[in-house]
């Protein structure tokens, strides 16, 4: 069920438990990205999918296990160190500053490495933030929101995304849209790690889900299975409650 | 024209005047705490031992060491504000994860350990700093005479504080300071430094209370518990403005000095209290405070 790995995973999570206090949030999670794939967490609320990239980030009670980005263990890192071996996160919240014009939020994150997108690039995958550029960043919709959360992290030279369900609650043209996106950043070589609700479309921009259960990867399939009539069914009876 | 008001003219522009200068340290002082409240979180309850430090310190460089005004202005606020830094890296950053209030308790403490000390050793008496020579004199302004220092405490009070208010709302440094007040976490997860960036705030809001307490050694005595009685008054200053608002703790800061002043004129008797009252009416009206950001 479990292809090899085209080559060294650019992630590589074993066994990795996390704590929220004392209650105990993930329970050995382990999941390979290859570089330049887009792989996504799936299962249902609750699951430990946001804890997971949280744990990546550094940004839960504790942690234990291996998370090893670029061959890089970063278990004992805090999360500005994570931030700095080219990892860019996109919280569900979203976390967009009222206090910050949407410019100054797009420009917040300090470049970590040289080869992060440009400002028009960035501009040309979302016009919208180019257009309201001086508005209070809390001000913009939804969907623009959205875009300035993701296109914030693409300047800094990260190049493994986080994005905790970037479509939540989103209408369906501007999820396409953001979809589109996701398209484009991965024909530019990002590596891509998302968590979604949303299994079409997960289906379509994923070469990878993994399925979250209680805190750990119950199962995971490949591109090809997707498509696959079966598995879909598989996987709609995991996300079913 | 000599009256207004029923008020003779001559008083009454005379305590709008000490209630600008002492406006002008409410200001100073509560712009710290309210940078230090806004990323940290914590109530620096030190902030009047810290301000009572700086006029300490310039009087401790003039006496023994024969550092002027001038330099005592430059070197008191660097010097408090390291101590401060010490501070934050050695104590506050221990019990970050705690409570707010364990910030509160700890300060408090340290605002007792350092005022004890300079009683131990100075004495509880006023010790006096004179005012620098090319300060000395007052100006005539027709209605009133204003002595030149004080305009000079209104003049810097003003620059400092303008400076601070334009560093943050207006530059990309001060964008992390506004971001890593709202989300400190999300802000470190993109890379920034924060616990860093808490030392330095934690040392610019301390230096801020030093840098007020150089200006009052010449106008104020020197004396250990002159810390005390203005930080009681510079919290309800504070509470008025709103919690971590930069601009509401700046302007609460020189509205009430005058609301202050002008109290002595019309009624003496409620001039120590009018600022508590209008703390207990803000607080019933708007409980985040007149700048406050919602709940």
């Amino acid at each position: 069920m479990n292809e090899p790995l085209p080559c060294v995973p650019a992630l590589d999570i074993r066994g990795l438990h996390a704590w929220y206090g004392e209650s105990n949030a993930l329970h050995g999670i382990d999941l390979q990205v290859g570089r330049g794939e887009i792989a996504t967490l799936i299962g249902r609320n609750g699951a430990g999918k946001t804890t997971t990239l949280r744990s990546i980030m550094g940004l839960v009670g504790r942690r234990e296990g291996s998370i090893r980005y670029m061959g890089k263990e970063l278990i004992g890192n805090s999360p500005d160190e994570v931030a700095r071996q080219g990892i860019g996160y996109c919280p569900e919240e979203r976390g967009i500053f009222s206090s910050l014009s949407v410019d100054e939020n797009l420009l917040l994150p300090p470049i970590i490495k040289p080869g992060g997108m440009s400002i028009e690039e960035i501009h040309k995958l979302f016009p919208n933030l180019l257009e309201r550029r001086y508005s209070q960043g809390t001000r913009l919709s939804g969907g623009e929101q959205q875009m300035l959360a993701i296109g914030r992290i693409l300047r800094t030279g990260a190049d493994l995304l986080l994005l905790d369900e970037p479509t939540e609650g989103l209408a369906p043209v501007i999820v396409q849209q953001i979809g589109a996106a996701i398209n484009v950043l991965k024909a530019r070589g990002f590596t891509i790690l998302l968590v979604e609700q949303n299994f079409r479309f997960a289906a379509k921009v994923s070469d990878r889900l993994f399925v979250v259960e209680q805190g750990a990867v119950v199962d995971s399939f490949n591109r090809d299975e997707i498509s696959d009539a079966k598995t879909v069914g598989q996987i709609h009876d995991y996300l079913s409650v | 024209m000599s009256e207004v008001f029923g008020i003779p003219t001559q008083a009454l522009f005379g305590q709008l005047a000490i209630g600008v200068i002492n406006g002008s340290f409410y200001a100073l002082m509560s712009l710290g705490l309210a940078v230090i409240f806004g990323l940290l979180n914590v109530i620096n309850f030190a902030h009047g031992a810290q301000y009572m430090m700086g006029a300490f310190c310039a009087w401790i460089a003039l006496t023994y060491l024969g550092l002027n005004y001038w330099f005592a202005l430059v070197l008191v606020p660097l010097t408090v504000g390291i101590t401060g830094m010490l501070v934050e890296r050695f104590l506050l950053r221990r019990i970050k994860k705690l409570d707010p209030v364990y910030g509160l308790l700890l300060t408090f403490g340290i605002a007792l350990l350092i005022e004890g000390a300079f009683r131990q050793g100075f004495g509880a008496s006023g010790l006096p700093y004179a005012i620098p020579e090319l300060l000395q004199g007052r100006q005539n302004l027709g209605f009133m005479f204003l002595p030149n220092y004080r305009a000079w405490v209104i003049v810097m009070s003003l620059s400092v504080c303008i400076t601070t208010w334009f560093a943050i709302e207006k530059t990309k440094l001060g964008s992390y300071l506004r971001a890593a007040t709202e989300n400190a976490p999300l802000v470190q997860s993109f890379g920034v430094r924060v616990p860093r960036m808490m030392t330095i705030t934690y040392g610019f809001g301390v230096a801020l209370a030093a840098f007020a307490g150089v200006m009052a050694a010449p106008i104020y005595q020197v004396s250990s518990s002159m810390g005390t009685s203005t930080i009681i008054v510079v919290f309800a200053v504070v509470v008025i403005g709103g919690m971590g608002s930069i601009a509401g703790a700046i302007l609460s800061g020189f509205a009430l000095g005058l609301a202050e002043g002008l109290t002595k004129v019309i009624y003496p008797e409620a001039s120590s209290t009018v600022i508590f009252l209008i703390m207990a009416l803000v607080l019933l009206v708007k409980p985040a405070g007149l700048f406050g950001r919602g709940a």
